[in-house]
């Protein structure tokens, strides 16, 4: 370890990195200096190349050009077997865990220690008992990591690169499935980490946990790393503005609603999987027309599932929701395509996967739900180029570039595609609006606008449903907020009301002043 | 570097499947060398048997009839990205459809009436071949692929049974129906060409060339005009935006699989309406398979298969001329094609389009200097 | 009674002898399978090991040269399917239809110049083949009522491949449990990015469930024609491997499963072979082509989840890719 005067080691030192794919540029030049011991934050905006940065760096993807010294000593990262014998571990975003294995054999997956499992298996419980008490990681080894909640199934990502003897830990992202109180426990994990001398590289988008839990602090921005500061020395503002280049107007242009006649009314909705799990229970809510109701909450907690539901795509298992006049409930299910003529428009969260289809052209994207025979009076046939002339006017109105109808829709950019669901959804000027994540992946600029025809489209009487991880979002564009846990609608806020403490408490399930004060108490403890 | 999207449409459509074809062509005509012949002999025949002989194009059509029909088959169920493997066995139950009519109906309809109703019903029959693998896969989750195979498999098995059974034509040894009469028949082409006073070799060739080829322009009227061609599309590259618009998956799935085993079952019209005149047992000949590797070439498009099926068509009909001028090379070596060419445009789809979109990038933009492109 | 006791065990012999091939390659599937590869040319494989086995054998007097050749031939092909399928990422199950209609026309292309048989091998010598094994004292014991008659009817004289076949169930059922190479494998199949991070290679895992395929299909195709046959005839596996396909689905991609599924799909074929144009009470002649059918359909049924649920691993048939 540093001994006082002497300059401290570098962990891990990073020279000149690029790397491309095809012709995107991900990283760019991209030096890095991380010290020994050092909770050290890479932020930067989604594609800003961070996570591409660390899988180089785990040996994942390899470098165009650049160099990588850990500990001092210029090493070059083939495959992720040279990262873990350099000492260098990952959790990721998207957890690398058999769903179908016990948390012990995925602590042992390639780390058997003997070609017997039964020797191996022996002596990994030991260690992992020793571990997950020097670190409060505790976990059931004989647990079956899918039935595991996402908070411990991290945990056992930890503890796999601990126990293959990491040093240098790597974490990408990995707030995003937490609730707060959940996320505070992973950074008292980390701080026990750090006291051990466990470097710690942290990836994430938000400037909070920046501020909250690292020492230093490094910014990406298109590629490039743009700035490397001391987390003490710098400010939110100050990341954010490094983070998009300049100044950024979160506040959106939000006058007070007038909320008008309800649109939908949703009377104890449930959703209970095959196998019995309940994805929603009981939720019950209205919305009025000329409001924006949002519905904050961890991700997975059952958002997805309401938009499934209030769309038409999945029949709830019981329990009803209204639209005008038409009731769908579990015996009556509706589909998309009926309640798009009711009038529900449906920005869906997941534009690759729903919203658009990346082989069809932006003309065939564009009318993605409105293909069925009652949309269009031409009967059984589509006609490619009125429908490209329709396309054009589109993108004119909503200004997506480039203004190429045949165009391949995955040659957009995420905003201008984000622009043609929007397009599409928008034109049809809809009693209600279904959105999910509307800026997710979506560049500055093209949020403003979004944020602006949100607004817009409910001064004109639309009743919006807006649901978003991005709390600040759902806080600068709600009426009323609506927090979801665990399947449940838990609490409701009104706009004025709602602050990130009362909320993340809500997010995760602690509604009674009672558990309030527990909860404190342990965050604190 | 350029990534594999980068490949020009052109080379993707016209030049990889050539290049697929050569490569294919190529080794096999190693294996000929390896046996002791001369693989440029072989292909002269082959050439010859197909194209120059008295005849030869007409049978080099006939069997291209058979490719029109199952490639079209396999594109169809490829555009939901469903793989119909079943091909065989829907065209063998199709030419049960066509053949139950047949033998129910030939003496009692003239052929304006008859052979309408028989094609509907060797699409028919087809058809639920295909749409019960198409609902298993759809409402039950079942992997088409096995189901598929399966299939094949149990329509054979109820063919032998038929046809050594029930349907067996009294006081006769052979598993096959009896003839039909003449009303089932459809003209020969060589027949239709002497009636208009042309003199045409006599070939297998008949009107079911020219069904095909009506089946190719209904295809493409199908995918690319088409609100369900449309629905069929979405639904094979994003189950989940397919749902999301409201189109009716399962449903969308198993009508695929109708029009893609009814396409199957149509090859039925032209071996058993067109040629035997009675239902055979294994008449289809691995036709159905076949039409796997002329979708795969024809990149699923109807012109494309048009042109692969016309290339397999000379094959079979040049392979078949193997047999007869040569002892030691025979029509199987066109099997040993055939799998060349599906590994090559199937499996290893992949192995020349990166090298071939290197060299095309580096050919279409050549650069001066060795500046840095992104500056 | 004694002659129906003797029938009965003379099927159930004849369920074994059927059911070796498949059993070895119901094997070969599970390997490929659970580590992800789609492997339906388990039929171009016995195919063109059977064909090997018997050439070999022919040409060198050696069953066991024959066995190797075999086993080598199918290593290569299941290396090709690997090419195809794991490191130029192509869609499997096309690659391995492609080496099922390759293994079609190559086998009867190359017999034909090498034997000028329409494709088949020469008649086999005893020599040249795997022969049954008479247990001690089969004879001597054949005549102790029950026990004996199944010692001498059922478990005597069999050749090596049947015994082994029956090892391979239980290797099979030891590596992917016990060992570190069946942890990484039952891996690789449901989560390869997982076993990517452990430090593990994805695509060498693979290439070894291929060879390991490779081999036990390479022994199914030798014992069709040097052990349960004497010689190579055209397409002489007739659709076993996809039977054995069916039998490993039917087992749920699990050994002992896949095990009974092959024995139960055998013990139909056994049955149908005996049936042959036998009349039976009310139905008049036996269905046999209908009970050779069987295991299509039950297999069909079982995937379409009417009996049980078979859940193939997760990340089957998909190529692995690292990089975007």
């Amino acid at each position: 370890m540093a001994n006082g005067d002497s300059a401290p080691p570098l962990a891990i030192k990073l020279s000149a990195i690029n790397k491309s794919f095809g012709d995107v540029h991900a990283n760019r030049n991209v030096n890095l200096e991380v010290m020994s011991g050092h909770i050290h934050g890479i932020i930067g905006e989604n594609g800003a190349g961070k996570s591409t940065l660390v899988s180089i760096l785990y040996g994942f993807y390899s470098a165009d050009s650049g160099q990588i010294s850990i500990n001092g000593q210029t090493t070059t990262i083939r495959s992720s077997a040279d990262a873990i014998y350099k000492g260098i571990g990952m959790v990721h975003q998207h957890f690398m865990l058999v769903p179908n294995f016990s948390v012990l054999e995925n602590v042992m997956l390639g780390h058997e220690g003997s070609l017997s499992i039964e020797t191996g298996a022996k002596k990994a419980r030991k260690v992992l008992n020793k571990l997950s008490q020097d670190f409060g990681l505790a976990v059931d080894p004989d647990m079956i990591v899918e039935n595991l909640p996402v908070g411990l199934q991290q945990r056992v990502e930890i503890l796999k690169a601990l126990f293959r003897g990491a040093e240098i830990l790597i974490l990408d992202e990995p707030t995003g499935v937490l609730t707060p109180q959940e996320t505070e426990q992973l950074f008292e994990i980390l701080r026990a980490l750090r006291k051990k001398g466990v470097t710690i590289l942290l990836i994430t988008h938000k400037l909070k946990e920046i501020i909250a839990i690292t020492d230093d602090v490094s910014v990406m921005r298109g590629g490039e790393m743009v700035a490397h500061l001391e987390t003490t020395r710098t400010s939110p503002a100050e990341l954010a503005e490094l983070m998009v280049g300049r100044k950024v107007l979160l506040e959106v242009d939000h006058t007070p609603a007038t909320p008008g006649e309800p649109v939908l009314q949703a009377q104890d909705l449930c959703l209970t999987t095959m196998s019995g799990i309940n994805q929603l229970k009981d939720i019950s809510l209205v919305l009025r027309a000329g409001e924006i109701v949002g519905i904050a909450g961890v991700s997975g907690n059952g958002q997805s599932e309401l938009l499934d539901v209030l769309s038409g795509i999945t029949a709830p298992t019981s329990g009803f929701f209204q639209v005008g006049t038409s009731n769908i409930t579990a015996q009556q299910p509706s589909n998309p395509a009926r309640l798009r003529a009711l009038g529900v428009a449906h920005v869906p969260e997941d534009r690759h996967k729903r919203g658009i289809i990346l082989p069809f052209s932006a003309a065939e994207s564009m009318i993605l739900g409105f293909s069925g025979a009652h949309h269009q009076n031409s009967g059984w046939w589509l006609s490619p180029s009125r429908l490209e002339a329709d396309c054009a006017k589109r993108m004119q109105d909503f200004d997506i570039r480039p203004p190429i109808p045949s165009l391949a829709s995955a040659n957009f950019s995420g905003g201008n595609q984000q622009k043609i669901v929007l397009a599409r959804e928008i034109s049809t000027q809809p009693k209600l609006l279904l959105v999910g994540q509307p800026t997710r992946g979506v560049d500055i600029g093209a949020i403003e606008f979004i944020h602006k025809q949100l607004i817009a489209l409910r001064n004109a009487g639309c009743a919006i449903l807006l649901i978003s991880v991005e709390l600040d979002e759902i806080m600068s564009l709600s009426d009323r907020i609506l927090v979801m846990n665990n399947g449940q609608i838990v609490g409701e806020l009104e706009r004025d009301n709602a602050d990130e403490k009362r909320l993340g408490l809500m997010m995760a399930g602690i509604t009674t002043d009672e558990g309030v004060a527990i909860s404190q108490r342990r965050v604190r403890s | 570097m350029r990534s594999l999207h980068a490949l020009p449409r052109w080379a993707d459509v016209g030049l990889i499947p050539l290049i697929n074809v050569l490569t294919a062509l190529v080794v096999s005509g190693i294996v000929v060398a390896i046996i002791g012949e001369n693989p440029f002999e072989a292909m002269m025949v082959m050439v010859k048997g197909a194209f120059v002989y008295k005849g030869s194009l007409g049978y080099t059509l006939y069997y291209a009839t058979n490719f029109i029909f199952t490639g079209l088959a396999v594109a169809v169920a490829f555009h939901a990205m469903l793989f119909n493997i079943g091909g065989e066995g829907q065209a063998y139950l199709g030419g049960l459809g066509a053949g139950l009519v047949c033998l129910m109906f030939d003496s009692m309809f003239p052929a304006l009436v008859l052979i309408p109703l028989a094609i509907v019903a060797s699409a028919g029959f087809g058809a639920v071949w295909g749409a019960i693998p198409g609902y298993l896969q759809a409402k039950r989750g079942s992997h088409i692929v096995i189901t598929t195979i399966m299939f094949n498999f149990l329509a054979a098995s109820i063919m032998v049974w038929l046809l050594a059974g029930r349907l067996k034509a009294p006081g006769q040894m052979s598993p096959e129906t009896r003839s039909f009469s003449a009303n089932a028949e459809l003209p020969f082409i060589h027949d239709i060409a002497n009636a208009f006073g042309m003199e045409m070799a006599r070939s297998p060739l008949n009107l079911s060339f020219v069904v095909a080829l009506l089946a190719c322009v209904g295809v493409w009227l199908l995918i690319w005009r088409s609100r369900l061609g449309y629905a069929i599309r979405a639904t094979g590259h994003s189950t989940g935006a397919a749902e999301y618009a409201g189109i009716p998956v399962s449903t969308v799935i198993i009508i695929t699989m109708a029009i893609s085993g009814g396409l199957a079952g149509m090859m039925a019209i032209n071996e058993i309406l067109g040629v035997q005149h009675r239902t055979i047992l294994g008449f289809t000949s691995g036709y159905g398979f076949t039409g796997i590797a002329v979708a795969l070439m024809g990149r699923n498009h109807p012109v494309g298969i048009i042109l692969a099926s016309l290339l397999f068509g000379a094959l079979y009909q040049g392979g078949a001329e193997l047999d007869f001028e040569f002892s030691t090379i025979t029509r199987e070596m066109v099997l040993l094609i055939q799998g060349l060419i599906i590994l090559f445009s199937g499996g290893l789809a992949y192995m020349f389009n990166r090298p071939l979109a290197y060299i095309l990038g580096a050919l279409l933009t050549p650069r001066i200097g060795g500046g840095e492109p992104h500056g | 009674m004694a002659d129906l006791w003797l029938q009965f065990l003379l099927t159930i012999d004849a369920t074994l002898r059927v059911a070796t091939p498949l059993i070895l390659c119901a094997m070969a599937g599970i390997f490929s399978e659970k580590s992800g590869v789609i492997d339906i040319s388990l039929e171009g494989k016995m195919l063109m090991s059977a064909f090997a086995a018997a050439a070999v054998a022919a040409l060198t007097s050696s069953a066991l040269v024959g066995l190797i050749t075999a086993i080598g031939v199918s290593i290569l092909l299941g290396l090709l399917h690997g090419l195809a399928s794991i490191t130029m990422r192509g869609n499997q199950v096309i690659s391995g239809l492609a080496i099922n209609i390759l293994a079609s026309g190559l086998t009867v292309t190359v017999g034909i110049a090498m034997f000028q048989q329409g494709g088949q091998t020469p008649n086999l010598a005893r020599v040249e083949r795997f022969r049954p094994i008479e247990l001690p004292l089969a004879e001597h014991l054949g005549g102790v009522p029950f026990v004996g008659s199944i010692y001498r009817e059922v478990v005597s004289g069999h050749n090596i491949l049947v015994w082994i076949a029956l090892t391979a169930v239980l290797f099979t059922a030891f590596i992917l449990t016990r060992t570190r190479f069946g942890l990484r494998l039952r891996a690789v199949g449901e989560k390869p990015e997982a076993l990517d991070s452990a430090g593990v290679s994805v695509t060498r895992t693979r290439y070894l469930a291929l060879i390991i395929a490779g081999v036990l299909c390479g022994m199914a195709g030798a014992y069709l024609s040097t052990a349960h046959g004497s010689g190579f005839v055209r397409e002489m596996t007739a659709g076993k491997g996809y039977i054995a396909l069916a039998a490993m689905i039917f087992g749920k991609w699990q050994p002992r499963g896949a095990l009974l599924a092959c024995l139960l799909f055998g013990f139909l074929e056994a049955v149908a072979s005996r049936l042959q144009g036998v009349e039976v009470p009310l139905i008049g002649e036996a269905p046999v082509d209908l009970i050779l059918a069987l295991p299509y359909l039950l297999t069909v049924i079982l995937l379409a989840g009417f009996v049980g649920k078979a859940m193939p691993p997760r990340a089957i048939g998909e190529p692995y890719l690292k990089e975007r």
